[in-house]
């Protein structure tokens, strides 16, 4: 059996090799969180943090000013994921997107399970959110694979920004 | 620790207090979160700030051991920028005149 995981081909492009299933689950999520942006739900501050610590109106002219930008910055990775979720290779921009599409999914599922840095040690299947959690653990193990593969075209000086 | 540092003489500034407001640089702050992967944001000061892998690195570990880092300054417009920039890739950012 070939391993699983995303790596370099080493000509700008990347090879991803997941179960079909994991595919699905990839190619189902970006809805998810798409209802979640519609509905305006109060875990999704933490994609949209406030620029300043303690400066309201600042943080009002902030939103307006990049909010908007934002937000379509994350909903077109989302939907670029969605659209190669079934892809084996995918090109740099495309691999940039899964990492923006990953690590919003990531950070509204954190926030709603209320991970702390001690939330990685093994699962009590009894724990109601164990389903959930173990979903976040899969995309963490997802993104740092993204993350070593383009690290390592970046300390090649293949990547192109 | 201490030393002793010998007063500079300073004339009296003939500007306006707001100018010298302006004047100084905002600093970029990214803190910790228990969410981000370390391997992540490390990519991100690379891939954002053109950072070295070990400027990225020490960077990362500021965040990560001390709740913070300065991560980068200059202007207010180039401060927002930057900031929404991390917002953008995930990053917990704020931005506030040194």
């Amino acid at each position: 059996m070939s391993r699983r995981g995303i790596s370099s081909r080493g000509d700008g492009t990347y090879r991803v090799e997941l179960p079909e299933e994991e595919r699905d689950v990839l190619a189902a999520l970006p809805d998810q969180l798409r209802e979640a942006l519609d509905a305006g739900e109060p875990t999704l501050y933490r994609l949209f943090p406030p620029a300043h610590s303690d400066d309201d109106a600042a943080n009002e002219d902030y939103a307006r000013l990049v909010g908007r930008g934002l937000v379509d910055g994350k909903l077109k990775a989302l939907a670029e994921l969605e659209r190669t979720a079934h892809a084996k290779r995918l090109d740099e921009d495309e691999l940039g997107s899964w990492l923006g599409a990953i690590e919003s999914l990531r950070l509204v599922l954190g926030t709603q399970l209320d991970v702390t840095e001690e939330s990685y040690g093994p699962l009590d299947a009894a724990d109601p959110d164990a389903p959930r959690l173990a979903l976040y653990h899969w995309l963490s193990w997802l993104q740092e694979e993204v993350v070593q593969a383009l690290s390592e075209s970046l300390e090649r000086g293949t990547a192109t920004d | 620790m201490s030393q002793v540092v010998e007063a500079p003489v300073r004339a009296p500034q003939p500007t306006f207090e707001d100018d010298q407001v302006e004047d100084r640089p905002w600093v970029v702050i990214v803190w910790n979160d228990p969410i981000n992967l370390m391997s992540y944001v490390t990519l991100v000061l690379q891939k954002l700030f053109g950072y070295s892998r070990s400027k990225a690195t020490q960077l990362m570990l500021q965040v990560h051991n001390d709740g913070k880092a300065v991560v980068s300054s200059g202007t207010k417009e180039k401060a927002e920028l930057d900031v929404s920039r991390l917002h953008a890739h995930g990053l917990w950012a704020t931005m506030r005149q040194d």
